[in-house]
């Protein structure tokens, strides 16, 4: 079913916790609202569920109008960031509980939690109570329970930040798969960008209670916006200066580090703007548009990757990775290098 | 004569004699009704006004919670007057009624069940709410499951505290039949003028006794769980 937010807004006292939304968010689609902590996202999707009520603005579910329904009305299901498990029922006891309170019959409410534990994997636990249970049991425990009621919509809310990170790796592509078995449309919450650009179909970026862009993880990653989005999501790095000319899909950009070439963004010439090239996109070999001289001060080696941080002569540090560390010798700081970064994966955006 | 460590052949003339004269059996009813009473019923009051104040939002509502609050800097002695007019208007004196309902309101369970209630996660009763349990639902299929120990602490404090009360109890009742057990220890007390008969008194006292010493050691292991859990 297809969610519809149209410039909804919700105030706390001072604050604009969510400001005039508008997205739509299609049927099947995993949808996620990203952002760093206070950006409005949790509020959001407790409005979506109906837990606070919206100041203003439109919600529909389908053609429904729901931002004044309760949220048991809505038809929702939805797991929380610590699960919300009651500690004194059984697997049973948990994902039975809505069953139970709409009057279903035994042999449907024992079928339906047979193939909701099947659904995640918990056939054999009914008996359990959640305290037996791990940490990635419990999730699906939850998850299950959402499931049950066959909710239109399933709202996740940070489920995973409570996994140890193999655990959340694993429960994430558990929890994608069975999204698209179901065909359910989801809204998903996290601040955590790597999990947000690998399960999504599209990702809303938020800050202050507005949304900064919606895409795609690849054209969030290879396009954003603006620098806030940039910097959120991944690593950038920012060179600060002013567009100089702009022409035939390339914009000169002069910056402490010379003129630069660009792939064109919203500034136009004589703006001011910001610079953002990813690390895996700068060089050590010296061939490409953009070329500039430094020295290395730090080599972190990370594995899979390396990744230096060179001074250049205006002071200004960037980072670099080389992606193959297994062929490559590690430098001394101090070493002269010269970096090089492709004008079409050099971005201009302005400066906020 | 020196004391023996064991008790004397006049162990149990001495309890004989001492349930008898005090109408032992009938005090030792009342007392079990009154602390049985006082403890239920300040347990349903305090935490339906706890789970009022925790989970719902209404005007007034931190006004209220400070008015219950402040009631507890006011000791039984301090309002023993008023509550006693108001007693006698509802012709509750010399009643169980009168000897259990002025003492149900309770501030320190209201405010033990809030603090409870407070460290249960929101989500816990937003994902009741999502499956469709109403309020009362919510308190009687999670809450009250969850808050077991609590009231057994609770309950422990309260029993012995309802069955130790004096003053109340004194003033309210005013016929041998009504009377508690602690009340009616004292017709064994000695007076000046006859004969000490401590042994009586002291036999009455360890009836008396008895029943809290056996609740606490019953609930014991609710009762040290519900005060140091701090885990929902």
């Amino acid at each position: 079913m297809k969610i519809a937010l149209s410039e909804v807004t919700k105030r706390f006292a001072s604050t604009t916790a969510v400001d005039r939304i508008s997205l739509e968010i299609a049927d099947g689609e995993l949808f996620t609202l990203l952002g760093p902590s206070g950006c409005g996202k949790t509020t959001l999707l407790r409005l979506i569920a109906g837990f606070a009520e919206v100041d203003a603005g439109e919600i529909r579910f389908g053609e429904r109008r729901v931002e004044r329904l309760p949220p048991y009305a809505r038809n929702i299901g939805m797991v929380f960031q610590n699960y919300a498990l009651w500690p004194h029922m059984t697997v049973r006891g948990n994902v039975t509980y809505g069953l139970r309170l709409r009057k279903l019959t035994g042999a449907e409410i024992a079928r339906r939690l047979a193939a909701g534990l099947a659904k995640v994997n918990l056939t054999g636990l009914e008996d359990r109570y959640p305290g037996q249970l791990s940490g990635g049991q419990q999730q699906r425990v939850a998850l299950a329970r959402a499931l049950v009621l066959n909710p239109d919509i399933l709202l996740l809310d940070e489920p995973l930040s409570n996994l140890d990170a193999k655990i959340r790796v694993q429960v994430r592509g558990e929890i994608r798969a069975l999204q698209q078995d179901l065909g359910i449309t989801t809204v998903y919450v996290t601040h955590d960008q790597e999990e947000a650009l690998s399960l999504s179909d599209r990702v809303a970026v938020m800050r202050e209670g507005r949304v900064q862009q919606v895409a795609t993880p690849k054209a969030l990653y290879e396009r954003p916006v603006n620098r806030f989005v940039a910097d959120f999501v991944g690593t950038n790095n920012f060179i600060p200066g002013v567009v100089k000319e702009r022409a035939d899909g390339v914009a000169v950009v002069e910056t402490a580090l010379g003129a630069l070439c660009a792939r064109p963004g919203a500034p136009g010439p004589g703006a001011p703007c910001v610079l953002a090239v990813r690390p895996e996109n700068v060089t050590l070999d010296g061939a490409g548009e953009n070329v500039v001289a430094g020295r290395v001060r730090l080599a972190s080696y990370l594995g899979n990757t390396l990744r230096y941080d060179v001074e250049t002569a205006a002071g200004l540090v960037l980072k670099v990775d080389v992606g193959d560390p297994w062929q490559h010798e590690v430098l001394p700081a101090g070493h002269a290098v010269r970096v090089a970064f492709p004008a079409s994966a050099t971005l201009v955006l302005s400066h906020d | 004569m020196p004391p023996t460590p064991w008790p004397s052949t006049a162990l149990f003339a001495n309890y004989a004699e001492a349930w008898q004269r005090a109408q032992m059996g009938r005090m030792l009813i009342n007392s079990a009704i009154v602390a049985l009473g006082v403890a239920a019923g300040k347990i349903a009051i305090s935490l339906l006004s706890a789970f009022a104040i925790v989970y719902f939002d209404f005007r007034g509502k931190h006004v209220v919670f400070w008015m219950i609050f402040v009631t507890l800097m006011l000791p039984v002695p301090v309002r023993i007057v008023s509550t006693y007019q108001v007693v006698s208007v509802l012709g509750w004196v010399n009643t169980y009624w009168g000897l259990t309902v002025p003492l149900m309101a309770s501030a320190t369970g209201t405010f033990l069940f809030r603090q409870f209630f407070r460290t249960i996660p929101d989500s816990l009763a937003e994902a009741a709410q999502l499956d469709g349990a109403g309020p009362l639902r919510f308190l009687w299929t999670i809450l009250l499951p969850l808050s077991k120990a609590n009231m057994a602490a609770l309950f422990v404090i309260l029993f012995v505290y309802g069955w130790n009360d004096y003053l109340w109890p004194l003033m309210i009742t005013n016929t041998p039949d009504m009377r508690t057990a602690v009340i009616g220890i004292e017709i064994l007390v000695p007076r000046t003028s006859q004969l000490p008969e401590w042994n009586i008194a002291m036999a009455a006292a360890m009836m008396v006794l008895l029943p809290p010493v056996a609740v606490i050691v019953a609930m014991q292991r609710w009762f040290v769980k519900g005060l140091i859990e701090t885990e929902k």
